[in-house]
């Protein structure tokens, strides 16, 4: 069953369209990444389902029921801040069991879930502290707590690793991943990063200037991207966009006197190929000349020319060729995309050509 | 060293009064034939006998009473109010503000308005309400009552500006955070709003306190400490003492036991507030 279902949602303030129409649905028990440059209507969106934000127009359905003018109180959802927004005055206790005793929880009860929810997530001995007095991971925590301990089935999240170091953001994710399986809740999960969405999410749900660009697995994300947009936002670094021109029937890179690499008119089409599926030899394939490399460790990110287009390459390893050398670029065909240059969308019927060395 | 020319500054103009007017409560006015002699804690005896002082000591306590809480409460109140969504927010603002930036005896002058029998304000609504017109500042009953009103409209636009700055420097998601939690705005306000405003109450309420005792501006306009010194406080009393009578011992001593009784109040709000107050 859908635990969240947004029809046909607006919000516009004055001129400003924040988030224009926007429908889509939220498996329960699912997590679900809302993924977006900065500024694209996250938050907007996320703060509509909370009843946060009131909507221009359209309709907010949680667990089957209408909740489009229901105040934030009555939705019975929880949510997580980038700010943690915990009560500066009140210790670790008390901004956990903020809601329950709002709400009247037994006594009894109240203590249980404490106990159940700071072992959950390792705050059992910090119970005492106030805010100011935890670190920036274990404030997250507290706000993840909070969250946990309202029991509601859904939970949503706004950028909560924004402010943790590299290290500590990716413990929390697998964290918040592993205890919403444990407890079988829905998230929604809002980020402008990419690989959390792709580590994180069942289901990516891609925004650009307040439209979804397209809803999907990671692995749909990243196989299928259905425009130039999607291409070039999932994926580090991001996938090679080529322009193509016509060459005697077929199609080449622009620029280059290589191979064909689609059948077909060239002219108005670019070709997308992920770093990560090209292939380097000494010879063939398409020609390129090595600008520059900047060696990671386990790969070596090369940046070579063809013609006058800049193309990445990610090789395994060192990488053996001096800058200013020619190399040969290979791909096989079922990794590459190809895109109209003109709405940036996917050209379904095109056939690409594997280039071989 | 480089503190020595503030160290000297402070001695001149603060230290060495303090101490010369604790000396001087220990002597007898001096005249011109009768030189000054020592004393010793005559002054003070003389005072315990002073039913003018007694008289003025009772007013600035139903002053302190009268004003404070309900100025900081107004203020809070206000501060809350124009806080929030509002249309015409900066307007608002403003005329709050206003009595502010007024210096008191502006301030006086406009309640005089209002007070004057029969052409005044207040006469003026009950003359059309057809109740018959009364000398408030007139009748020893009501006079300092008219003095504490004024002064409430003073100090509560002063004190509501403290509190818009703190309310302002509050994050909304905590607001939101509670909303959501299914807390009221009364609920929040309690429990989240006034704790965090803590601090700012404690910085009003020591300003409060302090002004109770050091505002008689107002007095000069209004009432000259009349009628038979129903509204006379303690340093207009001391004013008095000094400049109208004359008597500098007298006056010193006054003093003193006002100074006493500030540093007293200071220390004792911080010994007894501090723990219990939230500081970010
Ligand atoms: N209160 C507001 N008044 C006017 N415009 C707003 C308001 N809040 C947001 N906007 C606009 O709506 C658009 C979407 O904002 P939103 O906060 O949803 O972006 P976001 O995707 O969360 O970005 P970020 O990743 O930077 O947080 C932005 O262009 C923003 O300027
Ligand atoms: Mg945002």
């Amino acid at each position: 069953m859908a635990a969240i279902e947004l029809t046909e949602v607006t919000k516009s303030w004055g001129r400003t369209v924040a988030v224009g129409n926007i429908s889509f649905t939220v498996d329960s028990g699912t997590f679900v990444v809302l993924l977006g440059p900065s500024g694209c209507g996250k938050s907007t969106t996320l703060r509509m389902i909370a009843g946060l934000e009131e909507m221009t127009s359209g309709k907010v359905m949680i667990d089957g029921r209408d909740m489009s003018h229901a105040p934030p109180s009555a939705r019975r959802v929880s949510m997580v801040f980038q700010s943690y927004a915990l009560f500066p005055h009140l210790d670790t206790r008390q901004n956990i069991l903020f809601g329950l005793k709002v709400r009247r929880v037994e006594r009894a009860e109240q203590e249980r879930r404490l106990a159940q929810v700071a072992e959950m997530v390792g705050l059992d001995r910090l119970l005492d502290r106030k805010p100011s007095q935890l670190s920036g991971g274990q404030r997250q925590r507290v706000a993840l707590a909070r969250a946990i301990v309202a029991e509601n089935s859904i939970c949503l999240m706004d950028e909560p690793l924004s402010n943790l170091d590299a290290k500590l953001r990716h413990e929390m994710r697998v964290e918040i991943r592993a205890l919403q399986e444990r407890l079988g809740m829905t998230v929604v999960y809002v980020t402008h990063d990419q690989t959390e969405a792709m580590s994180m999410a069942d289901k990516v749900i891609l925004m650009r200037e307040g439209r979804i660009e397209q809803t999907g697995t990671p692995d749909r994300l990243y196989d299928r991207p259905s425009t130039k947009f999607c291409a070039e936002f999932i994926g580090t670094p991001p996938m090679n966009i080529l322009r193509l021109s016509d060459a005697g029937g077929a199609a080449v890179i622009a620029g280059s006197d290589g191979p064909a690499v689609v059948a077909g008119s060239g002219d108005g089409y670019e070709l997308g190929v992920r770093p990560e599926h090209i292939g380097v030899a000494a010879s063939g394939g398409v020609p390129a000349t090595v600008d520059s490399c900047d060696y990671l460790g386990a790969d070596t990110i090369v940046s070579a020319q063809i013609g006058a287009q800049e193309v990445l390459v990610r090789t395994p390893g060192r990488f053996g060729f001096a800058p200013g050398a020619t190399i040969g670029l290979t791909w096989s065909a079922d990794d590459t995309h190809i895109f109209n240059s003109g709405n940036g969308r996917r050209e379904q019927g095109a056939a690409a050509l594997s280039v071989t060395a | 060293m480089l503190l020595t020319p503030a160290a000297i500054l402070l001695i001149a103009f603060t230290y060495y009064p303090a101490v010369a007017t604790l000396g001087q409560s220990f002597f007898s006015a001096g005249t011109a034939l009768k030189p000054s002699v020592f004393v010793g804690v005559e002054n003070y005896s003389f005072m315990l006998d002073d039913e003018v002082f007694w008289q003025v000591l009772k007013n600035n306590l139903w002053y302190a009473v009268g004003t404070i809480p309900a100025s900081i409460a107004i203020a809070l109140l206000m501060a809350v109010w124009v806080n929030g969504k509002l249309p015409l927010r900066g307007f608002i603002r403003m005329s709050y503000f206003t009595p502010t930036v007024l210096p008191m005896i502006a301030v006086a002058n406009i309640w005089l308005f209002f007070y004057t029998p029969q052409i005044g304000l207040i006469d003026q609504v009950a003359g059309v309400l057809g109740l018959t017109t009364y000398n408030w500042l007139g009748d020893p009953d009501t006079v300092l009552t008219c003095i504490i009103v004024m002064t409430i409209w003073k100090e509560a636009g002063f004190f509501m500006i403290f509190y818009l700055a703190a309310l302002q420097s509050l994050p909304p998601e905590l607001e939101e955070a509670a909303k959501l939690e299914g807390a009221g705005r009364w609920y929040y306000f309690r429990r989240v709003v006034f704790p965090l405003l803590m601090p700012t109450t404690l910085f009003v309420l020591i300003n409060a306190i302090i002004n109770s005792f050091k505002l008689v501006d107002q007095l000069f306009i209004l009432t000259k400490g009349g009628p038979d010194n129903a509204s006379s406080l303690l340093l207009y009393y001391i004013y008095e003492v000094a400049f109208s009578f004359f008597d500098q011992a007298y006056a010193s001593t006054l003093t003193v036991v006002l100074l006493v009784s500030l540093a007293v109040i200071a220390i004792g709000q911080f010994v007894f507030l501090d723990k219990r107050i939230h500081y970010r």
